[in-house]
């Protein structure tokens, strides 16, 4: 009876929101690690000589939201990557020309991480905005569509970041390497040196647009507020309700939440199995497992011949674990700013809301392949409305001042 | 690669299982326990798990937890053939960025080993049951029985193992530093 009362009296301490005076040295530092103003200039990217360069950014804004660049003149890359929702839709599957397979990702702070895409099969930013032109359910253009769209309306702006643009007027409007069979055709009929001209300036389309995307991080929350404060030894007492605090150490502990959300864009960018059950009219999605392959074979990786870099300079390609039962159904996970904002979750809308999303982490059920890294977490009700309540705060204070600049 | 992945998981399983057969040899033997002893003994299991687990996380394994890293002071191989000393790049391992490592191996009597001793590197999260995220490997023997490790990366706060396998003239042998970020 002693003991049981003992126990009660431990389970209720040990339930109590944190006061942020109560925080011991190794949380604050790890608080403090979370804040935006912890974020830096965005890392160079040696694979595209343009990537900082403020010509190339204002050109890739220009392309973000031009919908010549698509098969049916009527898709942007905005047309899913809405900046006022924070450059993603709110659908549970991404949807323009047809109904992709996966989550649409919201793109702030992307520049940042090492893999792009859930399944990080592109290495670099401007790797990955090739993918979608080409996708049949996306852009649904071609490459040589996308250089004469170029040669048309953007010719000044490009030739200024990247020379001279190659003769284009013989070639057919619409040829590719991943087209329709026609379009394959009309690819395989052209010359090597006319293939690899219209290569490289769609390479180029990427490296423009991955520059202006690399303008876009996210915009502070009320929590970035109180782990700035925190960090600097200010008073942070008020940011947070005792509600949310209580969130934040369980973000930060028991709920293992830091584990894979870390850093100031709250991921570690790269790759994990959490049990996201499929979706039954999908095809079986492997994750990372396949997404390694492709980011190897893919001819715009850092390594290829499009890239700026020098070998050695590819480090995440060089030292990338390309396989093991690890990989298996691996996602990346997203940042977490701005998440409550960012229904349905996970990498095919699998999961409608975030207390969901926290109750299938609480659960921590088998993955349907591979194995999962949950393990039951053991959280109350009330803890996990305190994990939701901390979630929040990482909502941007102000209006999205970013987005709407970029809205035009 | 095998190594990096199974190695970490296998053993991290392994110590699940025997701390299961301990939690419930624990179970079975409490009813028998007079009242002050199965409170000592409760006490003790928190504590335990508490150690094991600072964050106050679920218990799914009985390794104990290092307090604090050990990559300061050189350590023995396991069968005392090699003296091996780590030395991240600026001093401290970063959670986040990828980063270099300095290894320096020497005989048991100090003499460096050759440039063309083989040198493996492998690691990952006992607690976690995972190998590292990238496949470090040596790229230079820097002479003097020093060598550079290229890709590290340590993508998430909490205890992670190093192991160094070396494998010169006096045989193979390995060493695990530890390393709590």
């Amino acid at each position: 009876m002693r003991f049981a009362l003992a126990a009660a009296l431990v389970l209720t301490l040990s339930a109590a929101p944190a006061a942020a005076e109560s925080w011991t040295g190794p949380e604050r530092a790890l608080i403090a690690s979370l804040s935006l103003d912890k974020l830096g200039p965005v890392p160079p990217d040696p694979s595209n000589r343009v990537a900082d360069d403020p010509r190339a950014a204002a050109l890739g804004k220009a392309l973000f939201f031009d919908q010549r660049l698509s098969g049916d003149g009527t898709i942007s890359c905005a047309s899913c990557h809405k900046p006022e929702q924070g450059f993603q839709d709110g659908l549970e599957l991404g949807h323009a020309a047809g109904m992709t397979n996966r989550r649409t990702m919201p793109i702030e702070g992307t520049g940042r991480l090492p893999w792009l895409f859930w399944d990080g099969r592109a290495d670099s930013l401007w790797a990955q905005a090739l993918g979608p032109l080409e996708s049949k359910v996306e852009h649904d253009g071609t490459r040589t569509r996308y250089a004469h769209e170029i040669s048309s309306h953007h010719r000044a702006a490009y030739e200024a970041l990247f020379g001279p643009l190659p003769r284009l007027d013989h070639l057919p409007r619409d040829a590719g390497p991943l087209g329709r069979q026609a379009e394959r055709r009309a690819w395989e009929a052209m010359a090597p040196a006319d293939r690899a001209a219209v290569d490289r300036v769609f390479a180029n389309i990427g490296k423009a647009l991955a520059a202006f995307q690399r303008t876009l991080d996210p915009a502070p929350g009320r929590f970035d507020r109180y782990a700035a404060a925190l960090g600097a030894g200010k008073p942070a007492k008020g940011i947070l309700t005792a509600e949310e605090e209580a969130g934040l150490k369980l973000f930060i502990g028991k709920g293992q939440c830091v584990n894979c959300h870390n850093g100031p864009l709250l991921t570690d960018g790269h790759f994990h199995n959490t049990g996201v059950p499929p979706v039954s009219n999908l095809p079986p999605d492997r994750g990372r497992a396949d997404g390694v392959r492709h980011v190897l074979a893919d001819p715009f990786n850092c390594l290829g011949p499009h890239s700026d870099a020098k070998p050695e300079e590819c480090a995440e390609l060089r030292f990338a674990v390309t396989e093991g039962p690890e990989l298996l159904r691996a996602f990346k996970p997203p940042g977490l700013r701005g998440v409550a904002g960012r229904e349905p979750y996970m990498h095919a809308g699998q999961i409608p809301t975030l207390a969901k999303v926290l109750d299938h982490y609480n659960r921590a059920p088998p993955a349907p392949e591979g194995h999962s890294e949950l393990k039951p977490l053991g959280l109350s009700p009330a803890e996990l409305a305190q994990l939701e309540a901390f979630l929040r705060t990482l909502d941007p204070e102000a209006p999205r001042k970013q987005a709407a600049e970029a809205a035009r | 690669m095998a190594g990096f992945v199974r190695s970490p998981s296998f053993a991290a399983d392994a110590r699940r299982a025997i701390f299961q057969v301990w939690i419930t040899a624990s179970d079975l033997s409490m009813t028998r326990l007079p009242i002050f002893r199965r409170i000592a003994l409760a006490v003790g299991l928190c504590l335990g798990l508490a150690a094991c687990h600072p964050h106050g996380s679920h218990g799914s394994s009985a390794a104990a937890r290092p307090q604090a890293s050990d990559i300061a002071a050189p350590k023995a191989t396991d069968r005392g053939l090699y003296r091996v000393e780590v030395q991240p790049e600026g001093g401290a391992a970063p959670v986040g960025p990828m980063h270099r490592w300095t290894v320096r191996v020497a005989t048991a009597d100090g003499k460096p080993v050759p440039d063309a001793a083989r040198i493996a590197v492998d690691g990952g999260m006992p607690e976690h049951g995972h190998g590292l995220p990238t496949k470090p490997r040596v790229t230079q023997a820097l002479g003097d029985g020093r060598f550079l490790v290229e890709g590290m990366k340590f993508n998430m706060p909490g205890w992670w193992t190093l192991s160094l396998s070396v494998d010169a003239a006096p045989g193979a042998d390995s060493v695990t530093f530890n390393l709590v970020l």
